[in-house]
């Protein structure tokens, strides 16, 4: 696939970084400001399609198995069931208990398990969304080979 | 209360669009049309005249009445879940289109096999 | 309030019938977009500013998935005059539409009036929460902390979504064994 006109090559390349840093602090104060795990990670996806759609596939060396995104979608997902069952091992012995210790609210580290939720979770739905990319553009270019 | 008739007038219009419509891509958008007028109908159900945005300030003292959280926590993943489902009804158009040339679910239904 | 949110709602209405309508099929997936749009801003009118995030950046990339669709096939709906079984379906979707409108009209009287809503489940969740989460963001507290298990089967459901695609979209086929 090739890539878009040089006007949007060079926006792509000044913007890309800053909403890919402006995704991870969505998802980092999630439990201070409106946003968390889902809206950051969606905005991290967003980041790297424009990447991809600004500058072709040829040019990002994209292979032609989406084999780390499932890796990472699946591995974030199985180390938010971790952080879950320890739940049972302390703190009230039930699942899905919020066992670290609290702090006040308003500061960035508080709330106990809840930014290590976020962040997994935020993960999980970026790499979703760009499996789900990815398989679409693979299957268009291996059909027009 | 009229904004709860025009949020059912708009799942309704979705609602037409499913029945009526032939081609695929037409179906898709319809059904898209429906899940918004619910993610609508959800937020308008627990909102509360002169509350504020849910998110606790701990500088003020004194009662402040928030917006109710509770639906905005079921639309939040809703929204999210909308999405992929729409990209898999997507990845599912490009297949049959591929196979069978055409988007119109009459001549399809007829191709049978 | 009320005002502002039903102009911006019967333009949404307006944007749905003709992206049905609409001959071209890019010009009816840009129209289910206004739609979109138009929902983000009744979010930031209902003091929902997750949900506005949210629904602004998936709008965009289910735009680009349909138009990437879209523009790969035919752009036209081939068929412009409704033979007598398309009219009979169009009478019966209509009397079909009434008589729902009807009957969610009747249902709607036991809703509480617009803003006036009684919270009762609401009031034991919001009464301790920042104390007992320990977060400042209400609907993240009740997402991940009170109500886990719905976070846990959206996931689910996003894998599922994701395995399935990835199973239709699949142009290797197995390898045939040789016995």
């Amino acid at each position: 696939m090739k890539g878009m006109s040089i006007i949007v090559k060079e926006t792509t390349r000044l913007l890309a970084g800053l909403i890919f840093l402006y995704g991870i602090y969505i998802i980092i104060h999630g439990h201070l400001t409106p946003g968390g795990g889902f809206a950051g990670g969606v905005v991290v996806a967003g980041s790297l399609i424009l990447l991809i759609l600004a500058y072709g596939s040829d040019y990002m060396h994209l292979t032609r198995e989406e084999t780390g995104t499932t890796i990472t979608e699946n591995l974030a997902l199985l180390i938010a069931l971790l952080i879950a069952l320890g739940g049972m091992a302390f703190g009230i012995k039930v699942f899905f208990s919020n066992w670290l210790p609290r702090g006040t609210a308003g500061e960035l580290v508080s709330a106990g398990v809840i930014p290590l939720y976020n962040i997994f979770i935020g993960m999980e739905v970026a790499a979703s969304i760009l499996t789900i990319f990815l398989a679409l553009l693979i299957f268009k270019e291996e059909l027009t080979k | 209360m009229i904004v709860y008739l025009l949020c059912f007038v708009l799942f309704l219009t979705g609602l037409y669009g499913v029945i009526t419509r032939r081609n695929l891509v037409k179906i898709v958008i319809s059904l898209s049309i429906m899940e918004f007028s619910i993610f609508l109908f959800l937020a308008l159900i627990g909102y509360v005249d002169g509350g504020t945005v849910p998110i606790v300030d701990p500088a003020d003292k004194g009662v402040v009445t928030y917006v109710d959280p509770l639906p905005q926590a079921m639309v939040l993943t809703a929204i999210v879940i909308g999405l992929a489902t729409t990209a898999m009804l997507m990845a599912v158009i490009i297949r049959i289109y591929r196979k069978y040339k055409t988007m119109d679910i009459r001549e399809i239904k007829n191709l049978r096999g | 309030m009320e005002l502002a949110l039903s102009v911006i709602l019967v333009l949404m209405i307006l944007g749905a019938l003709f992206a049905i309508h609409a001959k071209d099929l890019l010009s009816a997936v840009i129209s289910c977009s206004m739609v979109g749009y138009g929902l983000v801003i009744c979010f930031l009118l209902l003091k929902a500013p997750d949900l506005a995030i949210v629904q602004i950046v998936v709008e965009t990339i289910t735009l680009v998935i349909m138009v990437a669709v879209v523009l790969d096939s035919t752009r036209q709906e081939p068929f412009t005059k409704p033979d007598p079984q398309g009219y009979m379906n169009i009478a019966t979707a209509i009397v079909l539409t009434v008589v729902l409108f009807f009957f969610l009209k009747a249902a709607s009287g036991s809703l509480d009036y617009f803003g006036r809503g009684a919270m009762r489940m609401a009031r034991h969740y919001i009464e301790g929460a920042a104390e007992k989460t320990g977060s400042a963001n209400l609907v993240t507290g009740v997402i991940f902390d009170f109500r886990g298990y719905d976070t846990l089967g959206e996931a689910t459901v996003l894998v599922t979504a994701v395995l399935g695609s990835l199973t239709i979209l699949r142009i290797r086929g197995k390898k045939k064994e040789v016995i």
